[in-house]
């Protein structure tokens, strides 16, 4: 027992003691947050991100070395939505971070700043796994990413005072670059206007709300339910009828079900990065709009 | 300035401090308004079973180990309800946050499986939860039975934390900041159930059981994460009774009074290509519990033999174990595999050694080591509900094989759980 006391105390004295780092920690669960949050504050954050591209946000294991990160975070940065209501709240109440907990200044939802869409008007779970606060997928429209942007900005330059110039001068140089790029991707995607698509799952539909695209059904006969071979035949025999240009499938989605659509119904399917690091040219924000344009721009002639 | 008064003046600035986050701008207004919004999330978990049965459940036991009393056995045969758990839960403020859970049994009566409330704001990692809750003595006895892989718990959870530890106490625990996972935990409680009795707890102050664990667990490449715990368990039982039948075939009352410390060893790992688990997945976990008993027996308490009512010393070294795997072949579909077996070791009874009674009168305690070998189909038609199919070869008793199927559903309705790792 003594030994424990000696070792508990010892760990202790070494987490009070240990150099506090320059950047503050930022905690991230989606990697589009973590390009962000790389934009908008540099070298002045340590940024760690819980999923990658290849990882379906709504489901993940709430690991300890996930725990573990959250714990010696000073921000954490999320979607929000209801998006992570199937880990987020553990990796909260588990991190013993006092910091990050809903209400603190370390906690940012960035869905509260975006408007959502596909807000459901009737809430039940035969509907699939709907979210009540609407889509959570604010990301793929550039717009929100500037609101975000914003918000972001202001909550660093609170939590770390002492940088606000920095943060100022960076939240500057981003809005001025992301301007430029929105009006080059708007001019570049005016083409897909109206085009008709299959989608995989309800994650592109900001994408396409803000192209103007169209979604002409989806492989998951549900929202969050996989694919099912009933649907997809059904899916075939719709595409016979109206033909959709293409089938788009996010990196984390397993392309099988798109296949199956595209042989049939002879449509090209695609796959789109869907965030930061889903492709190779999807390396930071710009290239993963320049790269989701640039790819469906090449299928859809 | 006086001092009370350069206090009053600090005190009144502090009040009128506003919290620090309430100055947010947020673009949406709207949502949830009046009383009703400020509801806790609230879910309900149905579960129940059909279960075919070559043995009578009725008459279930574990040889070789003495009865934990707990909900041990398998539910009756035919069809039947399980118990429907209902958990509502949410932050009370921003220091704390409130969890309920109550089993409803299918006997109509309602349970208090757990009732805590856990902080949210104790800086360097510490939280704190004080009230009813499950133990974290190892792994599997955090996790309510709707998040188990299979239908029951493993025969080493069932002898020596009676299916399921709860206890009513107070929680420490801290997490390191390291890199990786590192926590350690001490809890204190009332000792409300087996290993501590009698059943219900002590009339005493003070605490009747103590566990201290720690778990340390990371990420192996990028498909891969595990974690380990080590955990240890101290109480003493006053007369916790079991029964038995002495060798004249006499129902006969026994109790045991001492000390009871209990290890556990338990390492989870899990893997899935590229961490995203909605395709294919693999979870490979298992436990191993060793348990020192020492202090005295009663043997007949209720005087119901010739020879009255007789007290002896008592030792017992015994120890048990599982290890299962679950794969998830297919996005709706797993299957898995868990193999149980426990080792009755040493028991030394001071009455059988002096020659006062004959090992035959304490048939329980007799030499023996259980096994078992459960397989387990599931199908989950969303992330709420799942239905289930178990089949296991269950040799708890010395003289019959048990062959069980198991048909299982367990549903959840409301709000959106989490489950651990």
């Amino acid at each position: 027992m003594r030994a424990v006391v000696k070792l508990v105390t010892a760990l202790l004295f070494a987490s009070v003691a240990l150099p506090s780092a320059a950047a503050i920690n930022i905690f991230v669960c989606e990697p589009e947050w973590g390009a962000l949050a790389q934009e908008l504050a540099g070298d002045k954050a340590s940024i760690y991100s819980a999923t990658t591209a290849l990882q379906d946000p709504h489901r993940i294991e709430a690991r300890p070395s996930l725990i573990a990160r959250v714990r010696s975070a000073d921000l954490l940065v999320c979607t929000g939505a209801e998006l992570e209501a199937g880990w987020l709240p553990l990796l909260l109440t588990q991190s013993g971070n006092r910091k990050i907990q809903l209400g603190s200044p370390g906690y940012f939802e960035a869905s509260q700043y975006a408007v959502k869409i596909e807000v459901p008007t009737v809430l039940d779970r035969s509907l699939g796994d709907v979210h009540a606060s609407g889509n959570p997928h604010i990301h793929l429209d550039p717009r929100n990413i500037a609101k975000v942007a914003e918000a972001l900005s202001e909550r660093l330059a609170q939590l770390d005072p002492q940088n606000v110039d920095a943060y100022k001068a960076r939240a500057n140089s981003f809005h001025g670059r992301w301007r430029a790029a929105l009006a080059r991707w708007e001019l570049q995607a005016a083409r897909l206007k109206g085009v008709p698509v299959v989608v995989y799952h309800k994650d592109m539909s900001y994408f396409l709300n803000w192209v103007g695209m169209r979604e002409a059904g989806s492989l998951e006969p549900k929202p969050g339910l996989p694919p099912t071979p009933t649907h997809l035949a059904d899916l075939v025999e719709r595409m016979k009828r109206e033909p959709a240009k293409a089938v788009i499938y996010s990196a984390y989605n397993s392309p099988r079900a798109a296949e199956f659509l595209s042989e049939r119904a002879k449509i090209p399917s695609l796959m789109l990065p869907f965030t930061v690091g889903g492709s190779d040219k999807a390396k930071d924000l710009f290239g993963l709009f320049d790269d989701m344009i640039g790819r469906l721009l090449g299928t859809i002639k | 300035m006086t001092k009370a008064k350069l206090m009053a003046l600090a005190i009144a600035a502090a009040l009128g401090v506003t919290h620090p986050a309430a100055g947010q701008t947020q673009v949406q207004t709207g949502g949830p308004t009046g009383e009703s919004a400020f509801n806790p999330g609230i879910s309900l978990i149905l579960n129940g079973t059909y279960a075919n049965l070559s043995q009578d459940p009725t008459g279930f036991r574990i040889d070789g180990f003495v009865p934990s009393l707990g909900e041990v056995g398998p539910p009756n045969r035919g069809l039947s309800l399980g118990e429907s758990e209902l958990v509502i839960s949410a932050n009370v403020d921003h220091y704390f946050r409130g969890t309920m859970i109550v089993a409803l049994t299918p006997e109509n009566e309602a349970e208090v499986e757990e009732a805590y409330v856990q902080t949210l704001a104790l800086p360097q990692g510490f939280i704190a939860k004080a009230g009813r809750f499950f133990s974290g003595v190892g792994y599997l006895n955090e996790f309510h039975p709707h998040a188990w892989d299979f239908t029951d718990a493993p025969l080493a959870n069932k002898v020596f934390l009676g299916g399921q530890l709860g206890d009513d106490g107070i929680q420490l625990k801290w997490v390191a900041p390291t890199p990786f996972y590192l926590d350690i935990g001490v809890e204190a409680g009332r000792g409300l159930h087996f290993p501590s009795g009698p059943d219900g707890g002590r009339n005493k102050n003070g605490t009747g059981a103590g566990t201290v664990f720690t778990r340390v667990g990371d990420d192996l490449g990028t498909s891969t994460a595990w974690q380990a715990g080590l955990s240890y368990l101290s109480t003493s039982a006053l007369d916790r009774g079991y029964d038995d039948t002495d060798s004249t075939g006499t129902a006969v009352a026994n109790s045991f009074s001492g000390k009871s410390r209990l290890w556990a060893l338990s390492g989870v790992l899990k893997w899935a290509p590229n961490r995203n688990p909605t395709y294919t997945n693999f979870k490979l976990q298992g436990e191993f519990f060793r348990r020192r008993e020492s202090g005295d027996l009663t043997f007949d308490s209720g005087a119901a033999t010739a020879g009255g009512t007789q007290t002896g010393g008592y030792s017992s070294t015994q120890s048990g174990l599982y290890l299962q795997g679950v794969y998830q072949f297919l996005p709706q579909w797993r299957v898995g595999y868990r193999y149980d077996r426990l080792d009755s070791g040493t028991t030394n009874i001071d009455l059988v050694d002096s020659g006062a009674l004959t090992a035959a009168d304490f048939p329980v305690l007799a030499v023996y080591n259980p096994t078992r070998n459960t397989l387990m189909v599931d199908w989950s038609g969303s992330e709420f509900s799942r239905v289930r199919l178990q089949l296991a070869q269950d040799k708890s008793r010395s003289d019959v094989t048990d062959k069980q199927v198991f048909v299982q559903y367990i549903m959840s309705l409301g709000a959106h759980g989490a489950h651990k790792f």
